[in-house]
């Protein structure tokens, strides 16, 4: 029991963190047709600026402000000289978002070397709880915690905003968007933003989870990420939300039970829902939530 | 007086030359009917209009400002609301949030516009709730006839309202565009000669790209040989 237990809060707290990069996957996708294969640069560069401003500050709420200041600011020069140039233009997308994810994962060598980095846990996260024998993580708890939150705050957004509604109706029809007097450029850009956000965010979160960041990390949870949004149906929130729990529930059970077998699982379960239900378990033409 | 000019327009999809010099202008206060076979060129010329396939040469006047060089969204915010000829739903989004996301960039009285619509097509009130995806082809062409009019501040350009209508439907639609002329102008594109006779005051003809005919309704009417040749009407 006490193994179950701590194999599932261990998946979900790993499957929220896969969330918060799926997540601004999925909405580009929606709403930009954009498969952005940078955004794995940008979880990597928030998870070695969040470790080094937290090692330099001390402080764990700066360390995540600023990685996700700077996670926005890359985001915001990949979208404008990146990505814009080659908007509807799907190979050569592929082709400037790959580059753009090795320029990131390469600069990081720059600025802190090529060798992997020590990451400490915050002092008040550290340590763990304790019910009837079963030990917890407090820093997991933390990450689910924030990981919900974030999930609820975008529903929230996309469901009961203004901007929300905008982002929904151009996943349906950019063109209509358009046609209403809505910017969708700058629609895109906000979308942009907020995934290079979360993208940002999540590495920072995974910095003292794994102990432990080097510079390929982004592509290794770029592919997760990939997985999930498959799983879960491109374009669609809850889908990425549901696919990331099971991905992270899966994973950790297979790492404890069947090691080498964790990735494997992961394509399987990408085979299995592509060939049942194609879309992905929520996926459907016009659903962005 | 001109609400909308458009003077020798040429547009390229591709490599393809679909207008070929179509100048065409809409008095305010009136429905105008663009016919033409399929292919002649009048999605694109309300395409042209709207920003989303921008004429090489020529230009568009709008209340007699140049918009042909203006983003589609831009365009929009002149008060130009465009019913495409696929509808253009969001089938996602209710009723009511399709409407809503018609007054966000709106110009003038939209809360007067939006009751008027209600009251207008009566069944958008009462599937207010309903996924727009769920409606059925009539009341999807009453939501994106809305969509615009609230949208839109004094020109409505719509592509072929009647395809895929019920004949019953198109009487209502008729109706309902003809209540609409007393509020705005529509350039209205029309392959069904027999409901855009009856509620046009000015007819274009389109074919290969060019304007080959304008004048009155009436006229067109009385005139089988020009009925015939492009518009095939015995």
């Amino acid at each position: 029991m006490e193994v179950f237990i701590n194999l599932l809060v261990n998946g979900v707290s790993t499957g929220l963190l896969i969330f918060l990069l799926a997540a601004g996957l999925t909405l580009i996708f929606g709403l930009m047709s954009v498969l952005n294969f940078a955004h794995g640069g940008l979880f990597v560069w928030g998870a070695f600026s969040g470790a080094w401003i937290f090692t330099e500050t001390n402080s764990f709420l700066l360390a995540i402000a600023g990685a996700i200041l700077i996670g926005m600011g890359l985001g915001w020069v990949m979208e404008r000289f990146l990505i814009r140039p080659v908007y509807g233009n799907h190979v050569r997308q592929l082709l400037i978002t790959l580059g753009g994810m090795l320029i990131l994962s390469e600069s990081i060598k720059i600025f802190w070397g090529p060798n992997p980095i020590r990451v400490n846990m915050p002092g008040w996260l550290e340590g763990s709880y304790q019910f009837d024998g079963i030990i917890i993580i407090k820093y997991r708890v933390f990450v689910i915690v924030i990981g919900l939150l974030l999930y609820l705050a975008l529903w929230l957004l996309l469901r009961h905003t203004q901007i929300g509604l905008m982002i929904r109706a151009g996943v349906m029809d950019k063109e209509m968007v358009q046609a209403l007097g809505i910017n969708v450029k700058g629609l895109f850009t906000f979308v942009f933003l907020l995934g290079a956000a979360l993208a940002a965010l999540g590495g920072a979160l995974l910095a003292p989870y794994s102990g432990v960041v080097f510079a390929e990390m982004g592509m290794q949870y770029a592919i997760l990420a990939f997985i999930v949004v498959i799983i879960g149906g491109m374009g669609s929130l809850q889908g990425s939300a549901l696919a990331s729990l099971i991905v992270g529930v899966a994973g950790a059970f297979a790492a404890y039970f069947m090691p080498d077998l964790s990735l494997a699982l992961n394509m399987l379960l990408l085979v299995i829902v592509l060939l049942v239900k194609p879309t992905g378990l929520l996926g459907e033409k016009g659903s962005a939530v | 007086m001109s609400l909308l000019k458009l003077d020798n327009l040429e547009t390229y999809l591709e490599q393809y030359h679909i207008l070929q010099g179509v100048s065409m202008s809409v008095e305010e206060g009136s429905i105008t009917v663009l016919f033409g076979r399929n292919g002649a060129g009048k999605t694109t010329t309300l395409r042209s209009i709207m920003g989303f396939n921008p004429s090489t040469t020529g230009t568009v006047h709008f209340h007699n400002q140049n918009i042909s060089k203006l983003s589609t969204h831009l365009i929009s915010r002149k008060g130009i609301g465009y019913v495409p000829e696929n509808q253009g739903i969001f089938s996602g989004l209710t009723v009511e949030e399709t409407l809503n996301l018609a007054k966000a960039k709106s110009a003038g009285e939209t809360e007067a516009k939006m009751e008027w619509m209600l009251q207008l097509f009566p069944d958008l009130k009462k599937f207010w709730r309903k996924k727009s995806g769920l409606l059925s082809g009539g009341q999807k062409q009453m939501l994106a006839i809305a969509r615009a009019y609230i949208n839109g501040d004094g020109l409505l350009l719509i592509d072929e309202p009647s395809k895929g209508l019920s004949p019953i439907m198109v009487e209502k639609l008729m109706e309902s565009l003809l209540k609409m002329k007393e509020k705005t102008t529509i350039l209205l594109v029309e392959q069904n000669f027999l409901m855009a006779s009856q509620i046009g005051d000015y007819f274009y003809i389109m074919d290969d790209g060019k304007i080959v005919h304008e004048g009155l309704m009436e006229d067109l009417k009385e005139d089988k040989e020009t009925c015939q040749k492009y518009l095939g009407i015995a």
